[in-house]
């Protein structure tokens, strides 16, 4: 689970900087993330376990935790990041493959992809660093314990994919798989009194040397004023379809 | 010294989407070395003289038994297998579910950085590639380069002219060996979604409403406006989220990020997240009938009125111009 600025934040840059303005961002759960974690929750109310919540980030990524806890997982690791060491999902992935690793699975669900950087990678990169088989953009989720073999539907372009693979795996979950709950209060208040397990980054002894490089960041081009087209229905449709004939030429 | 670009791409009956076509020829325009495009299952050798016209110099089919369905584990490990035996610079996926899926599993087997979902790819002054990609479903942009020897690149459909180079696009033997224990995962069943309209992320012009098409049923209006003009149809959130729509339609920060040549927002209000997910649009149609919608601060043109007016009238002067046509 990633914690990342709600997507009603409007990115603001410094020049020259390869962050963005981080003041007065309010963060959330990665949405695709509470996909991920209320499935999770139904898989676990079907079968038994225990939901273990897994998170990297400075220590503002508590809060997302406590969220994730209030909602129904039993416990959550955090690997504690500092804003100096300079991160790629390459290295997350690493990370949070060996949390796993030493948590132990059945099943790995995660985000089809972070709202913020939008790599879509960290799931795979995890199945590949622990030799799983992942499904991704899942919309539908069905697991056989017997068979020990999950069967999801995924999304494609004008298409539903059928994948079948056995446990343990990864799946990314898209919108559409569930509709995340909202804690309640008394789950609120239990969630307090979760087990939270801090692991600093440092001791994972992962060399901070990113794959993947961030040169610059920029704001996307102001758009010129918008042509607003006046009169009646049936002129202001003629005259930009003229617009759409000459100026975009796609008529 | 490793030279060249891979391009990664699925296939269909012998036909490969247009994104392949662009990823070849950007391929081309970037290289020295050979572009090899790489395809699997069966008529995979098909696709050889169409991607060769592109900017494919050659072309590997994995046309064997293990490639008819497709299998992420499996097919990374072909990938991988391929890569190492053609050593390129560079390689590129299409950024649909399909590369979005292979490309990080390629990525991590062979240890190299992946950006994903690129905007431009280009060579920078000290020779190595550079790629653009949004951030933030494209609220800002991010140019980023690649440290690892292999530099792995997934391509957003629709950033790039095809360019033909009339080659002959020559067909490279290969025979990866994988363990079929290593097809884990596979696509037992692909259930088309029946639609003559072309998909959202790959679409020319894209048709989409929001709360202001007032009830399910009128989406109708925009269906007809979509058909006029060949389009593809979207919504905003609220439209998916009431059931309105099916999700896939839903085009935002959340939902699906497009980059049309024109886009339609009719009845959009214009929330931060639909923008940001419009952002690629080169130009953006606003019909909203409240002159202070946000939507009208993102639109190229702007018509202030009653959509349930105002569509209609558009739709038919469409039609009035092609039949003249």
């Amino acid at each position: 689970m990633k914690q990342v600025p709600d997507t009603a934040t409007l990115i603001r840059l410094q020049p020259g900087a390869k962050q963005i303005e981080t003041q007065g961002i309010k963060w959330v759960i990665n949405p695709y993330d509470e996909f991920a974690l209320e499935e999770g929750l139904r898989l676990k109310e079907r079968w038994g376990g225990e939901v273990v919540l897994v998170a990297l980030g400075p220590a503002r990524v508590e809060e997302a935790i406590r969220q994730g806890l209030a909602m129904g997982a039993d416990r959550a690791v955090h690997v504690l990041t500092n804003d100096a060491v300079e991160l790629d999902v390459w290295l997350v992935a690493q990370a949070l493959a060996r949390v796993c690793r030493e948590e132990g699975y059945d099943l790995i669900l995660t985000g089809k992809q972070a709202v913020d950087d939008d790599q879509a990678q960290v799931g795979p990169l995890v199945a590949v660093a622990l030799g799983l088989p992942q499904v991704t953009v899942v919309v539908q989720l069905a697991i056989d314990a017997e068979s020990r073999r999950l069967r999801a539907e995924r999304e494609l372009e004008g298409a539903i994919e059928v994948v079948e693979a056995p446990l343990p795996a990864v799946v990314t979950a898209q919108r559409g798989l569930n509709e995340p709950r909202y804690p309640t209060l008394p789950n609120i208040m239990k969630a307090k009194r979760k087990e939270v397990r801090t692991v600093a980054w440092e001791s994972l002894g992962l060399e901070a040397a990113p794959l993947v490089r961030i040169e610059s960041l920029s704001l996307p081009p102001a758009r010129p004023a918008a042509k607003i087209l006046t009169g009646d229905p049936e002129e202001a449709a003629r005259e930009l379809a003229r617009l759409l004939r000459e100026e975009a030429h796609v008529i | 010294m490793p030279e060249g670009i891979v391009v990664v791409t699925p296939q269909e009956g012998g036909r490969v989407r247009r994104v392949a076509y662009e990823m070849v020829s950007l391929a081309q325009g970037l290289a020295p070395g050979a572009v090899t495009a790489v395809t699997f299952g069966p008529e995979a050798e098909a696709t050889a003289s169409a991607l060769g016209k592109y900017g494919a110099d050659q072309v590997v089919a994995l046309n064997g038994p293990a490639y008819q369905r497709y299998s992420s584990d499996g097919f990374a490990l072909a990938v991988q297998a391929l890569i190492d035996h053609v050593d390129p610079e560079a390689v590129f996926f299409p950024a649909t579910a399909w590369g979005k899926d292979l490309a990080p599993r390629v990525a991590g087997l062979l240890q190299a950085g992946l950006a994903s979902d690129c905007i431009a790819v280009t060579r920078g002054s000290d020779g190595r590639l550079q790629a653009v990609r949004p951030i933030y479903a494209g609220k800002a942009f991010a140019t980023v380069s690649i440290q690892s020897q292999r530099q792995l690149f997934s391509i957003r459909p629709n950033i790039q002219a095809i360019v033909e180079h009339g080659r002959a696009g020559t067909l490279l033997p290969f025979t990866p060996s994988v363990d079929p224990s290593a097809f884990q995962a596979v696509a037992v069943e692909v259930r088309s979604q029946a639609s003559d309209k072309p998909d959202l992320t790959e679409a020319e012009i894209i048709v989409s409403g929001g709360r202001g098409i007032k009830a399910p049923e009128n989406f109708r209006l925009l269906e007809d406006l979509a058909d006029a003009l060949g389009a593809a149809l979207g919504s905003s959130r609220p439209v998916a989220d009431e059931g309105w729509v099916p999700h896939s339609y839903h085009i935002g920060q959340t939902g699906k990020v497009v980059s049309p040549t024109v886009y339609f927002a009719i009845g959009i209000s214009g929330a931060i997240q639909h923008l940001a997910g419009i952002s690629g649009a080169k130009y953006i149609v606003a019909i909203n009938n409240d002159p202070e919608a946000p939507i009208f601060k993102a639109a190229n043109y702007g018509i202030v009125g009653d959509l349930f007016q105002v569509v209609p009238a558009l739709t038919a002067e469409i039609r009035r111009m092609k039949e003249n046509a």
